[in-house]
């Protein structure tokens, strides 16, 4: 065809610019262990700080240093206020948990599966949600008084709403392809949801029940200033009236620990239950 | 659950369809379709993408209700997807058994899965497998069930060409040892030709073309007769062969 583009003509050298792809050297930064570079920052902090208080330029009143914290922890542990406390703290959280996974299960189930339960129960739900927890703690004292009970109801409303939406949402995310199989191979309603539905919602409700544990500890901290008479929170505002930072320092290390400890568990499970997963689990 | 007229229970061919219809909307995707499907029947299903040949294979699993017309299919069915479509938190094992009444019965699945070939994979999770392996479960997972009638949607479409041929032949086996009616709904018209008993192409939500391949097994799509019915069937779906040799 007379239209088609003129070819362009075959180049005369046939050589071509070219590199060479050379295997990359093995990379500096193997030899100092991974844990090792982990470990060196908060490592020089603590000394750091440990310094500044021995020299006396951060006063005890302020922040005591973690030789006085170490002991300090030592000593409680001793007297038996350390373990009392934590069983204390962890009695709330853990009761406090077993209601918000139960309301939160029993009210996601019904919006997740049924659309007229989504269209009663959703929007309330979703309402409360935009209500920061913390924020109902006058009336749960109105409501409950100041014993146990507003603690584990505040808890309870902080492990309910994340662990909700996210139930929800994976209930919701169920791929329908699979529940159209689970119908065609006789699996009746209830088996569709026991053995389809509710598996495939499970890596999202863990991922909920994470978060609900992050709140739940809030929620404790926040919890145990009303009133307490024991557990962590009672042991950090009476050494807030003597200025004891150190007490204050060792309640806050438990804090971190018992959150650290209780999103190991949840990562536990998820390995365990989610082992039919592969996922990417980065370079 | 049988379509059709609820709580009808009767005996007869495996698929029985008389005047169905399904409209979405205004478009009418099956129009006063007729079929009928004898016991141990091959038939493969063919037509252009949208004809609604899935729309069929849907009505006949008992996937869709919003139809008028009579429809009565064999109660002991078992439906092939495109996708493999297996439960990624059961083993390939359990997979297999999914649905059917009682414990899991792991010899079971174990049988079948050797009757697909993979006797090695029994305990492994299904994201494991290759896409190949994991239409072969979704087999053994159709088969387990001894059904009446197998409703196969482009089984081996999502397949590379090479594995295409072997779940074919596999599939020819199966149905030679299993003897159940066969809807293979595909696009292919070389896996039809091989596989079926008989060729329909549908076409404006009827059946268009109904073809017997009357040639013995296994065939060899060299057979002038095959040949000269692929030209006939390609002609029937749009395509003329010749333009292109």
């Amino acid at each position: 065809m007379s239209l088609a583009p003129a070819r362009k003509p075959p180049p005369t050298d046939l050589a071509v610019e070219t590199e060479t792809i050379v295997p990359e050297p093995e990379s500096g930064h193997q030899r100092v262990p991974r844990w090792v570079v982990k470990a060196a920052s908060p490592v020089v902090l603590v000394i750091l700080w440990q310094i500044l208080g021995s020299s006396g330029v951060l006063e005890r009143d302020v922040l005591a240093p973690p030789s006085d914290v170490f002991a300090t922890a030592v000593e409680m542990a001793a007297e038996g206020r350390l373990s009392s406390a934590i069983l204390a703290s962890l009695g709330r959280v853990a009761l406090g948990l077993v209601l918000g996974i139960v309301t939160a299960t029993v009210l996601a189930t019904i919006t997740g599966l049924f659309r007229r339960g989504e269209d009663l129960l959703d929007l309330p739900v979703q309402m409360l949600r935009t209500v920061p927890v913390i924020g109902l703690i006058p009336l749960l004292i109105v409501w409950f008084g100041i014993g146990e009970e507003p603690k584990v109801a505040l808890i309870g409303l902080a492990v309910t709403f994340p662990l909700y939406m996210n139930l929800f949402g994976g209930i919701r995310n169920v791929d329908a392809a699979l529940v159209e199989a689970s119908r065609t191979l006789g699996l009746g309603r209830l088996d569709q949801i026991r053995q389809v539905i509710l598996p495939a919602a499970l890596p999202q409700a863990l991922v909920g029940l994470r978060y609900a544990l992050g709140s739940a500890w809030l929620a404790l901290v926040f919890g145990e200033t009303i009133n307490t008479t024991s557990g962590i929170g009672y042991e950090m505002n009476t050494a807030r009236e003597y200025f004891q930072t150190d007490v204050i320092v060792v309640c806050l290390v438990l804090y971190a620990l018992l959150g650290l400890v209780a999103d190991l568990i949840v990562r536990g499970l998820e390995r365990g239950l989610l082992s039919w997963r592969p996922a990417f689990q980065g370079q | 659950m049988a379509t059709g007229l609820p709580g009808t229970v009767t005996t007869g061919a495996p698929v029985e369809v008389r005047n169905l219809s399904r409209r979405f909307g205004e478009h009418v995707v099956i129009d006063g379709l007729d079929l009928h499907i004898e016991p141990g029947e091959f038939v493969a299903l063919l037509g252009a993408s949208g004809c609604g040949k899935s729309t069929l294979l849907r009505i006949l699993a008992d996937l869709d209700r919003d139809i008028t017309g009579d429809v009565s299919v064999a109660r002991g069915r078992a439906v092939g997807f495109q996708a493999p479509r297996l439960m990624p938190w059961k083993r390939v094992w359990r997979n297999v058994v999914l649905g059917l009444p009682g414990r899991p019965d792991r010899e079971r699945a174990e049988a079948a899965l050797a009757e697909v070939g993979l006797s090695h994979r029994v305990d492994v999770w299904p994201k494991v497998l290759s896409g190949g392996e994991a239409q072969r479960v979704a087999l053994a997972r159709s088969l387990v069930r001894e059904p009446d009638l197998l409703l196969l949607d482009e089984p081996f479409s999502a397949l590379d060409a090479l594995t295409r041929l072997t779940a074919r032949g596999l599939v020819d086996e199966l149905w030679q040892r299993h003897r159940c009616a066969v809807l293979l709904v595909t696009h292919d018209v070389e896996e039809a030709l091989v596989l079926a008993d008989r060729v329909l192409v549908m076409d404006r939500g009827r059946i268009a073309h109904d073809a017997r391949v009357e040639i013995d097994r296994p065939r060899d799509l060299a057979d002038p007769a095959l040949v000269a019915m692929r030209t006939d069937l390609l002609a029937r779906l749009g395509v003329d062969v010749k333009e292109h040799a």
